[in-house]
């Protein structure tokens, strides 16, 4: 079944629709889309350095993510810039800074494009062992630690009162986001992974109430999305990534129906 | 657990934040069944000394002793973002595990119990409050610390909220630590009171820190005075929208 290459794109990104669905909603619950998209940034450079080192890419954007995200800790306590002067700062440098090793690796056959929408199309059964592998491993974590961390993403201080160690659980988390991401980076590619994390928890929010719904909606919407995307890209000879995307916005944008028909009955 | 266990106790506690001391030679204990009170102007370091006992800032310098792990606290100020979906039910139980039956019973207490299934973000200031105090309650804690419990509530309400936290420092035996602006409750139903403006201005039972001179310093002569002895008769009612009726 797995010979077929689109079977094994279909298998490897609801693999990876299951892990955005709730790392996504804490995402946006805790406003950090835009660091989200710093550690997608800077997986371009854990990628090049895969290349140049000959590492496993998944190993070496987790490495290089985990790394941006202790430094943007550390500047936080060095400067008083706001996070997302710093975040962008990290961002663009370490972008900069992939783009220009590439530069020097031009003895290697590089699909850039590639890189940056990713290739859903060109996936192993070795991406699939590793996607379902370490999804299970990063929501396996997440289950244990979600009282604690969910706790914390409402309240800070409450959840410090009351013990539930939130500085070591924000830690935690930052650590699996760097997992999703290299996880999921060699199909979704770098520029449009933040949008599988964002958008399907953003729909799922607009026609939920309540938080673990919230989080299986935007699992499903994530399917919704991988498995429409890559028929459509199929069909359409379009990029994988970016018909994926497309597709997460249009359901979106449908979500956005609901509340509006609910307000106009209300007037 | 018996009547006077010590809970928590700060000695000569301090916060730096560059460049000076949000407060500094902190001492106090708070015991199973007592009601201590923090009162002293804005920026007096209330809140900062609460959260030190509580663990959530740790002191630069002076030690913080804990004796128990159930603690409950109703912060000053939650902001919940809507991005956030949240019923009072889920908030209930965020860091406990409740049933039905036991949220219900606590939500009761504070008479909020049909809130149970609204989101959190379409409650009123005062309903907010109340929820706070019911989460806090249901986690039956050994010690609660109580910021400003009762910011937003109307008049009545204060009354019916400060009768609820008298009574479950009665009925759980808790140790309870208050920051208040209302010097009424605090001198007339709290056990000891520690008086704040950046350290210590005086502090002991309320009959003797009124008559303190720091004390009458900080909040003047004459409120120190009418507040202490206040007591409010109503001679006439007021209909919802405000107006009198006799």
């Amino acid at each position: 079944m797995l010979d077929d290459f689109f079977t094994r794109a279909l298998v490897a990104g609801i693999g990876i629709a299951i892990i955005t669905g709730p790392l996504g909603c804490l995402v946006i619950w805790r406003r950090l889309s835009y660091f989200g998209d710093t550690l997608a940034h800077s997986a371009l450079l854990g990628v090049t350095l895969a290349y140049a080192f000959s590492l496993n890419i998944a190993f070496s954007v987790f490495v290089i993510s985990a790394v941006i995200a202790l430094l943007l800790l550390n500047l936080q306590k060095r400067t008083r810039l706001a996070g997302d002067s710093l975040l962008g700062l990290l961002a663009h440098s370490t972008l900069a800074i992939g783009l220009v090793l590439i530069g020097f690796l031009s003895s290697i056959r590089f699909d850039i494009m590639g890189l940056l929408f990713g290739d859903i199309l060109a996936v192993t059964v070795e991406d699939i062992a590793l996607v379902w592998i370490g999804g299970f491993i990063i929501l396996g974590i997440l289950y244990f630690i979600w009282k604690s961390l969910f706790s914390a993403t409402v309240n800070y201080d409450l959840a410090s009162a009351e013990g539930m160690k939130p500085n070591i659980y924000n830690m935690i988390f930052t650590l699996l986001l760097a997992g999703v991401i290299a996880l999921s980076i060699k199909m979704i590619g770098t520029l449009l992974i933040t949008g599988l994390l964002i958008i399907p928890a953003a729909a799922s929010r607009n026609i939920t109430n309540n938080p673990k719904q919230m989080v299986f909606v935007a699992i499903l919407i994530g399917i919704l999305s991988v498995t429409i995307g890559l028929f459509t890209s199929l069909e359409l000879n379009t990029s994988s990534g970016p018909s994926i995307i497309v597709i997460a916005l249009i359901l979106f944008i449908i979500s956005l129906i609901p509340l509006e028909l609910r307000g106009k009955l209300q007037k | 657990m018996s009547k006077n266990n010590l809970l928590v106790s700060l000695e000569n506690a301090g916060i730096y934040k560059s460049p000076k001391w949000l407060i500094r030679g902190v001492s106090l204990e708070v015991k199973s069944g007592q009601i201590v009170t923090l009162i002293g102007p804005n920026g007096s370091g209330k809140t900062t000394t609460a959260k030190m006992i509580l663990n959530i800032l740790e002191p630069d310098e002076g030690s913080l002793k804990r004796y128990t792990n159930k603690i409950a606290y109703v912060p000053q100020k939650i902001n919940i973002d809507w991005t956030m979906p949240l019923r009072v039910v889920d908030f209930m139980r965020l860091t406990n595990n409740l049933s039905d039956n036991e949220i219900i019973e606590s939500l009761n207490q504070t008479g909020v119990e049909k809130l149970f299934k609204e989101q959190i973000h379409g409650l009123s200031g005062g309903e907010f409050q109340r929820v706070l105090l019911s989460r806090a309650i249901a986690k039956k804690p050994e010690l609660l610390v109580l910021d400003e419990p009762v910011q937003g509530v109307d008049f009545n309400g204060e009354i019916d909220l400060y009768n609820i936290i008298k009574n479950i420092s009665a009925n759980l035996n808790c140790g309870i630590l208050l920051v208040s602006h209302d010097l009424h409750f605090v001198m007339s139903a709290t056990d000891h009171v520690v008086c704040l403006n950046g350290h210590i201005c005086c502090s002991g039972k309320p009959s003797s820190v009124i008559k303190d001179e720091a004390y009458i310093e900080l909040f003047g002569e004459h409120r120190s005075k009418t507040l202490t002895y206040y007591q409010h008769d109503h001679d006439h009612t007021h209909a919802s929208d405000g107006s009198v009726s006799s």
